[in-house]
């Protein structure tokens, strides 16, 4: 399936000139059309395919919005301004860029809970899924550098509050924030790595993309049942068929991406950081974009600044050996009924710290956000390694055409 | 049908998880007034002679201490806007000073303004517009509609709510500028006004509308309220000129992709006609 493919006979002689010395077409119809993918995946499977595009709409949106934007103190709220009202279809530009933002963390999140619903991080798929960790990892950090960019209230009061997370480092955590900022605050300097890193990142990105559909293609797509294909009934090649499922999938993801651009474009975001930065003037409430927001109210349930940025961190990084933290040889949460309710109450743990993490920390949703903590470390380290040895997983199908044929048998009675 | 309870289950302890908010809200704003504005949906646009009126508030009343900087004069004569003549918006500007050169000597000096211009703020810089009004500063008003909301408090400010309504912006501008009242514990302060819309309740800001403070010349009768309304509308337009061409652009858009998605679930329906999956 991998590595060195055969080289196919093309007709066409310049396609066979070339691929005879570098096999790219060759490459391309083996991993991208004729690769054997099981016939069973559902949607949830489209959004690798999306997160792709998103990266690509991302990519391009953002290039053509530097021709056009400065990266200075001074001038960068309003040269995105200027982008808004006077660069030709700036504001479609703007608005794409920042909606699909939002549009990209939503489909993450939804791609990540389907491995762990379907158990896509367990053996072979380990080193895919840790591609994909730091794959999240850079994309929070682009996104959280992209936000500096407009140079709002939020943006400035954001990067002040989060690049002060690493002044909680013992003894050089001061200096290492003065060597962040490039000064003693957030100001003109900051805001220029920041954005020369925020123009790198995606690059990085892109590269991590690649490694990660590499390692895709070695041990091929998990799928519903999580068992693997046995034979080439199981399987179907990926165009046409995939291609063409994931483009409608695209299409219709694009389509509320769309909805969010054309009329409803501010929504995701925060009405503060309309008001230009102002170094001397704190906003009553300091929140990061939604997509940080359980995060960050890991950060906040702990008493401790450096415990605080210890849990925040961890609770990214504890992703990494989920593959050896669950306990359990059955991949697919389908045939788990312990599992299944724990999966559930998970999503629901991460949307409650969301909410908790747009809410001041004080009050009950300090008591709640502390709660959802102790619960959200709680699933990984003690209940995925118990549950997995004490459950009684059910009976799993012989392969992935059975499983089919026993769901079609059972539509048609 | 498990299914269905299962998710009501979810939404229902979601939303009880939300609320709780509203209780702990207590001293804050009041929410703003939800008017409802011909721009707002889908289709909504901007009601050309009730820009024209609000441009009308603005220029008489606000610009006395708020600038409108982002804004140039031609864009009063562009299309999605209150759509002057050319002729009109080339008067509007010329009536404004602009500080220009350095000429050939190296002076600088004041011309008439020109549509490539814009706005001329009130005050030369932000300490300037501070010494002018008791040390408060009065805020560029280019921008307002969107860095304010009119929602507080649980749901609103949160989901839903804001959704279908929008951050309630033009809602709170309108809100505020009608909403002075006399503080209900009767209490004054030096130099602020009791406005409950207001975060703190209490504004730097003189109460700037009066009944017939400005004549309109479409005959529209000038109460506090509906200047209010005008020139909070014209902040939205302000703020948004490319809203009309974005809504309109975004109809076509969503319509092409609907066609287009329709054919593609036709296309991957009948490729898929043969596999069991
Ligand atoms: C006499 C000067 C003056 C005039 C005239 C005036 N304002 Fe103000 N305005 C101020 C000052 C000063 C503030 C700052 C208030 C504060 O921070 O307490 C302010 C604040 C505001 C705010 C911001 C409120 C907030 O949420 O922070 C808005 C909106 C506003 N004015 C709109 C208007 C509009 C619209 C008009 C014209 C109808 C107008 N103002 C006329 C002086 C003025
Ligand atoms: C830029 C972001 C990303 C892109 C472009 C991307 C792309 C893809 C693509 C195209 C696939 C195959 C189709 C599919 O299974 O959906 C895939 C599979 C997978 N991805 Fe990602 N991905 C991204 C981020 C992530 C992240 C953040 C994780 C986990 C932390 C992750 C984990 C996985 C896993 C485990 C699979 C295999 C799933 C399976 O076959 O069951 N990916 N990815």
């Amino acid at each position: 399936m991998s590595g060195h493919s055969t080289n196919y006979e093309f007709k066409n002689p310049a396609v066979k000139w070339l691929d005879s010395r570098l096999p790219i077409f060759s490459l391309m119809k083996g991993q991208a059309m004729d690769f054997p993918t099981p016939k069973n995946l559902n949607y949830w499977w489209t959004f690798g395919g999306i997160l792709a595009i998103m990266l690509v709409i991302q990519l391009i949106s953002g290039i053509v919005l530097a021709m056009h934007y400065t990266p200075t103190a001074d001038l960068a709220f309003n040269s995105v301004e200027h982008i808004m009202r006077d660069v030709n279809y700036g504001w479609l530009l703007r608005y794409m860029h920042a909606n699909g933002a939002s549009m990209f963390f939503i489909a993450v999140y939804i791609h990540i809970f389907r491995g762990m619903y379907y158990g896509s991080y367990k053996e072979p798929r380990e080193v895919l899924w840790m591609i994909g960790v730091f794959i999240f990892i850079a994309m929070m950090a682009t996104a959280f550098m992209g936000y500096v960019l407009p140079w709002g209230q939020m943006s400035f009061w954001g990067a002040k509050v989060i690049t002060n997370l690493f002044s909680a480092i013992p003894f050089v955590g001061d200096s290492v924030v003065t060597w962040l900022w490039g000064g003693f605050n957030v100001a003109d300097p900051t805001l220029n790595r920041f954005f020369s890193l925020h123009y790198l990142l995606p690059f990085v990105l892109a590269a991590l993309v690649f490694l990660h559909i590499w390692a895709l293609h070695i041990p091929g797509n998990n799928n519903p049942t999580g068992v693997e294909p046995k034979s080439g009934a199981d399987t179907i090649p990926f165009h046409p068929y995939y291609t063409m499922k994931d483009l409608y999938a695209i299409v219709v993801f694009l389509m509320v991406m769309a909805a969010f651009m054309f009329f409803a474009p501010n929504y995701m975001g925060h009405a503060d950081n309309y008001i230009p930065a102002n170094p001397l003037v704190t906003p009553t409430h300091i929140v990061p974009e939604w997509y940080f927001l359980p995060f960050y109210a890991i950060l906040r349930s702990v008493p401790d600044k450096l415990l605080g940025v210890i849990a925040m961190f961890s609770s990214l990084l504890i992703l990494l050996v989920l593959p050896w933290l669950d306990s359990s040889k059955v991949r697919s949460g389908k045939y788990r009924p312990m599992f299944k309710w724990m999966f559930w109450i998970f999503v629901f743990d991460c949307l409650v710290l969301g909410v908790v993490g747009g809410n001041p920390a004080e009050g009950h949703w300090l008591i709640i956000g502390r709660i959802a903590t102790f619960y959200y470390f709680l699933h990984f380290i003690i209940l995925l390694p118990l549950v997995g040895l004490m459950e009684k997983p059910k009976p799993l199908p012989a392969s992935i055409s059975e499983d089919v044929l026993a769901k079609s048998d059972a539509k048609s009675s | 049908m498990k299914k269905l309870f299962k998710s009501l289950a979810i939404a229902g302890i979601l939303g009880a998880l939300m609320s709780p908010q509203a209780m702990a809200s207590g001293d804050g704003p009041k929410n703003a007034k939800n008017y409802s504005f011909s721009f707002e949906g889908i289709f909504g646009t901007f009601d050309r002679a009730q820009l024209k009126r609000g441009f009308l508030v603005y220029q008489e009343v606000c610009a006395g201490c708020h600038g409108l900087k982002l804004v140039n004069y031609r864009n009063l004569a562009e299309p999605g806007g209150p759509e002057f003549t050319k002729t009109e918006a080339k008067a509007i500007a010329a009536e404004a000073e602009v500080n220009d050169g350095p000429n050939a000597e190296g002076e600088m000096f004041d011309r008439p303004g020109k549509l490539s211009d814009k706005f001329v703020s009130p005050y030369p810089n932000d300490e300037a517009a501070k010494a002018g009004n008791n040390g408060a500063l009065p805020p560029d008003l280019s921008l307002i509609t969107k860095s304010r909301s009119g929602w507080h408090g649980s749901l609103k400010s949160l989901y839903l709510y804001s959704l279908f309504n929008g951050s309630g912006g033009p809602e709170y501008i309108t809100s505020l500028l009608a909403g002075y009242a006399d503080d209900p514990h009767g209490e004054e302060k030096e130099g602020l006004n009791y406005n409950p819309y207001f975060t703190g309740n209490w504004i730097a800001m003189p109460s700037p509308l009066s009944d017939d403070g400005v004549e309109y010349a479409d005959g529209t009768k000038a109460t506090v309220e509906q200047q209010a309304k005008d020139v909070a509308v014209f902040l939205a337009w302000a703020a948004e000129p490319k809203m009309e061409e974005r809504k309109k652009l975004g109809f076509m858009v969503l319509l092409y992709m609907l066609v287009f998605s329709v054919l593609l679930y036709l296309v991957k329906k009948a490729i898929w006609r043969n596999v069991k999956h």
